[in-house]
């Protein structure tokens, strides 16, 4: 080890809790990096796997009811690689154990095993017998909400008639990596599961003999998939076609999407705000260490060390601060990515999910980290470099003051002489009083950041089971009822009162772009389910024209008042052209709305119904449910109560992991800067307020100057801080828009407090390590160092 | 005022070529809007081997003087050539090289690596030198054997003085330029100092120059030259060199 490595290694050991704060925020932002991209790539990776083995399609279509013959001429479409046609439908179902009715999708496979498309991964158990008609394989989700295992049965209501089926195997498609029920966001695995079963038995049960009412088909290389879904569309039209749609429409692929591209999309913001951080930080401290080793660097330049020698000195500074955070951080991020992986092994189902973190990602973070120290520490290297020996050797002159506006107002002399030196400091570098600020401002808008997705997260589910949604109860019937079905829905035990609506799948085009959706007839007198926008005011949807969630409006490119085409995908398929009669902001769904009136004449139907929303006496709901799970005209139950427990069951954690980071992380960030800024401002000040002491001030007097100044800078800081934090917010909020949730921009009081409570927090605690160095300041040392 | 000149070499001298020439030397400071002229066109050769006193008040331009010989600084107008390099025009990196290579300097103020001991001190300048001393003999020879170890806030200011003089000659530079090497230190800490830089001087054959307004100093001198208001005011020769102990003041 040569002298100098020996000076670095003493000087850093002096400079121990500046140098561990730095690391501490450096560690934070190579641990985000690494969780959010190693999470990211084993998602990718764990995805590809899985899509390619398993044969995951390319389109998906479903029909009403369709010839088996018809495979051939969709088979023949030009890039057509395979098609498998299935039978899939929803049906109520009774589970040991759940008192509501749980909703299966029944999906046809062969009695014999074949390799299939969308195909089974098999995780316990085994596949169906071909002469065993009651054996079924049910999603491993599904099972283990429900704790049923290989040899339990459950029994379903298969088209009007009591079923007992048998669990042979515990099973996984890539279809639905993401297992949620049609139309929710969220999933319940404990009321919605899937379930495989052999196609004779479905054929049998709802009279399907040689047809088909679902298909999948993938594409041959280079094929163009909205050909194929147009000609597809275009053969299953007779037959009920609801409109053939890509992966990125399919729920698991568009979940699964839209997950991945969060994590790279924050896997880049949020570890670049934290090492630019640790870039500031550096700087602050490496320049008041070149100021302070001026005559340091003048001698070693006296003796012929270049310029890379000094430059390359204090890089290492920088370096050195980087290795360990570099090191904790892989280790932290590690660690933090198998908790990710963990989490999201729970709603995206894989045969396997590992963190895979590969070396290139190792070595980048240590690159990375590496290359933010030595941006941070480049501007001291560079003065230290440019530092003019001959001059250097003579002490610092004295900095310059002049007499400013606070002088010629006449004002000063009202200012205490302590005030006044703190006015002074300030107002004389109004830069690095700014960096100051801005470095705390930047804390306190990172924490802001990581309350917002709480808050959001919060006020989000408030408002959609709360304020937007009623009801006790969905109920969804299989096929569209005549209205007079709401007084039978009334006549059951227990209901209180009943809503009905009827929702139609459509098509909408406007000008080349398509989205496939539904719409919902409202009327001014629902009260069950309001239409509110983003702000909470009811929506009047008026007489004639359609209105649209503005997302979708976007998407559409179609804004109020243009002309859109409706394809009406169920009944006589009507195709109307309509007027969008407005957009309405919501922040769940890509809805569209129509006056019920305005929807039974564009169906040309009078009152048909497709569902309802019910109060529930809560005394007497389970012999409600347990009419319900034997009534098969019904598919779907949905009971809000316990979709609610089961969103913060399944998500509370995940939220509160990722929040807790980032809020750990922001916290860790918040003492770095603080701290950071006070010792600096103690070095600086060292001298002067050395001098104060043997003037006879007392301790607690040159305190008062030291943390005044930065005190008076946290506290112009956070406000500012708050705001930032708000056009953070902001921007996140954007970045993270997906068609299905769009997280509102909510911030609760609590969180403005939680954010500046930690900075002031921070800054007190730092006041405190210092004050405790100003009690043991040597002052005849401090007055005899030339610095 | 009398003109700058620079006496004939004496006997001893005659004949030698100087290891220093420095011919028409002017240095212009900028200090805010004035300018300070720190040398008036200064002319002076320097010889191997020679112990050289500069004498003058604060602000006569003795340490800028040291400054440009030791290539710390570079003159506003004017020749300095050691050997056959010419230093004036020099880059950076050629300074550099001339200071790693040639140079010692001993300041007033020590001017010691806080954070290294008195032997990493001095091995801060022997692991970049050619053909240096081992540290550990550098220090011995300045008496600080017993306290290789110890750090510059552990030694009294005389004894971090000869750990920067140790420092200084470790490399076997040809010239030694002291700033006021006794100007912090005591008068018998100061005499030990000056001995030890005799020593060196006469054991080496290092030119030393020493600058200093302490007068007395002048005694132990092969050459006085006395500056004022940045111009040699004037060069002068000791017959007889008196020993280091035997100054007073």
């Amino acid at each position: 080890m040569t002298a100098l490595h020996h000076k670095l290694f003493r000087d850093l050991s002096r400079m121990t809790g500046q140098m561990v704060a730095i690391t501490a925020v450096l560690a934070c932002g190579i641990a985000t990096y690494v969780t959010m991209r190693a999470s990211y790539d084993s998602l990718l990776f764990a995805r590809s796997e899985y899509y390619s083995e398993y044969r995951f399609a390319d389109v998906f279509a479903h029909v009403k009811r369709a010839p088996e013959a018809l495979a051939r001429s969709i088979a023949e479409i030009p890039g057509v690689a395979a098609v498998q046609t299935r039978i899939v439908t929803d049906v109520t179902l009774d589970v040991p154990g759940l008192e509501e009715p749980a909703t299966a999708r029944l999906v046809s496979i062969p009695a014999r095993r074949v390799p299939l498309l969308n195909d089974l991964f098999l995780r316990q158990g085994r596949y169906i017998e071909a002469d065993r008609r009651d054996e079924i394989v049910i999603s491993e989700a599904f099972a283990a909400a429900n704790q049923l295992k290989t040899g339990d049965s459950v029994d379903a209501v298969v088209n009007g008639k009591w079923e007992r089926l048998r669990v042979a195997g515990i099973g996984l498609s890539p279809e639905y990596l993401y297992e949620v029920k049609p139309g929710e966001i969220f999933p319940d695995n404990r009321r919605f599961g899937v379930l495989w079963i052999s196609r004779e038995t479905l054929e049998a049960a709802f009279d399907m003999k040689e047809s088909f009412n679902d298909l999948a088909l993938t594409l041959s290389q280079g094929a163009s998939e909205l050909e194929v879904i147009e000609r597809l569309d275009h053969l299953l039209e007779p037959y009920g076609g609801l409109g053939a749609y890509g992966r990125s429409d399919q729920i698991s692929y568009r979940f699964i999407a839209d997950e991945l591209t969060e994590l790279r999309t924050m896997g880049l913001i949020l570890p670049t705000i934290f090492l630019a951080i640790v870039a500031f930080l550096l700087h602050v401290v490496m320049s008041r260490l070149v100021a302070t080793e001026r005559s340091q660097i003048a001698v070693l330049k006296a003796f012929g060390y270049g310029r890379l020698d000094i430059a390359g000195h204090y890089l290492k500074f920088g370096l050195l601060a980087a290795l360990p955070g570099s090191v904790l951080g892989i280790a932290g991020g590690l660690w933090l990515g198998s908790l990710f992986t963990g989490v999201y092994a729970r709603y995206f189902h894989f045969p396997v999910l590992r963190l895979q973190p590969n070396s290139y990602l190792l070595l980048s973070a240590v690159a990375v980290g590496a290359g933010a120290a030595c941006i941070g520490a480049l501007s001291a290297a560079r003065r230290a470099v440019a530092l003019a020996p001959a001059e250097a050797m003579r002490p610092e002159s004295p900095e310059q003051f002049r007499a400013g506006v606070l002088e010629h107002s006449g004002l000063m002399t009202w200012i205490a002489p302590a005030t006044r030196m703190i006015v002074r400091n300030l107002s004389r570098r109004p830069w690095k009083a700014l960096a100051t600020a801005l470095g705390i401002a930047l804390a306190v808008s990172i924490l802001v950041v990581g309350r917002y997705t709480i808050d959001s997260v919060n006020y989000l589910v408030d408002l959609q089971f709360r304020v937007m949604q009623r009801e006790d109860l969905t109920i969804a019937f299989q096929e569209p009822r005549p209205e007079h079905a709401r007084y039978e829905l009334a006549q059951l035990p227990g209901v209180l009162q009943v809503e009905t609506f009827r929702e139609v799948p459509a098509r909408l085009r406007f000008g080349h772009r398509s989205r496939k959706t539904s719409i919902l007839g409202t009327t001014p007198e629902d009260t069950l389910r309001p239409l509110l926008d983003r702000s909470l005011t009811r929506i009047e949807v008026p007489g004639e024209g359609i209105v649209l969630n503005s997302r979708l409006g976007e998407i559409l490119g179609a804004p109020p008042g243009s002309q859109i085409q409706i394809e009406v995908l169920e009944g006589a398929r009507p195709v109307r052209v309509v007027t969008v009669a407005g957009w309405v902001d919501q922040p769940i769904g890509l809805g569209t709305y129509m006056r019920a009136g305005a929807l039974h004449r564009m169906m040309r139907e009078a009152g048909t119904i497709s569902g309802a929303h019910l109060k529930v006496d809560p005394r007497r709901a389970a012999r409600l449910y347990s009419l319900l799970k034997r009534t098969p005209s019904i598919s779907a139950v949905a009971v809000k109560e316990v979709a609610l427990a089961s969103f913060w069951k399944s998500y509370g954690d995940t939220i509160w992991i990722s929040t807790t980071m980032l809020v750990g992380f922001a916290s860790v960030i918040a003492f770095g800067i603080v701290y950071n800024g006070l010792r600096i401002a103690l070095s600086e000040r060292g001298h002067e307020l050395a001098s104060l002491r043997v003037l006879g001030y007392t301790r607690a007097e040159i305190g008062r100057i030291l943390l005044g100044e930065q005190g008076l800078l946290l506290v112009l800081a956070i406000p500012f801080g708050l705001a930032l934090g708000y056009a953070l917010s902001f921007l996140t909020s954007h970045a993270l828009a997906r068609d299905l949730i769009r997280l509102p921009l909510v911030i609760g009081p609590v969180s403005y407090t939680y954010a500046g409570g930690i900075v002031v927090a921070a800054g007190l605690l730092s006041g405190l390590v210092v004050i405790q160095r100003l009690a043991h300041m040597d002052l005849t040392e401090v007055l005899k160092s030339r610095e | 005022m009398i003109p700058s000149t620079e006496l004939p070499p004496s006997a001893d001298l005659a004949g030698k070529e100087p290891v220093f020439h420095i011919h028409g030397v002017t240095k212009i400071y900028r200090m805010g809007d004035v300018e300070v002229h720190a040398l008036r066109g200064v002319d002076l050769d320097l010889y191997a081997g020679e112990f050289v006193v500069v004498l003058g008040p604060s602000g006569s331009g003795k340490s800028t003087l040291l400054n440009i010989l030791g290539g710390l600084d570079v003159p506003t107008a004017g020749e300095v050539h050691y050997l056959d390099h010419q230093l004036t025009g020099a880059g950076d990196a050629a300074l550099t090289r001339f200071r790693r290579e040639h140079v010692g300097f001993v300041f007033q103020f020590y001017n010691l690596i806080p954070s290294l001991t008195a032997l990493e001190n001095v091995a801060l300048v022997t692991e970049i030198a050619d053909h240096p001393m081992d540290p550990a003999e550098a220090l011995r020879m300045v008496d600080l054997g017993e306290r290789l170890h110890h750090f510059p806030s552990q030694l009294s200011g005389g004894e971090q003085q000869r750990v920067a003089i140790a420092r200084a000659v470790a490399k076997r530079p040809d010239i030694l330029l002291c700033d006021e090497p006794t100007g912090a230190l005591d008068y018998p800490t100061g005499k030990l100092v000056l001995e030890v830089l005799e020593r060196i001087n006469r054991e080496l054959g290092t030119i030393a120059v020493v600058i200093t307004h302490n007068a007395a100093i002048a005694g132990m001198a092969g050459r006085v030259i006395r500056v004022g208001s940045g111009r040699i005011v004037e060069i002068t020769r000791n017959e007889r060199r008196i020993s280091p102990s035997e100054l007073s003041w």
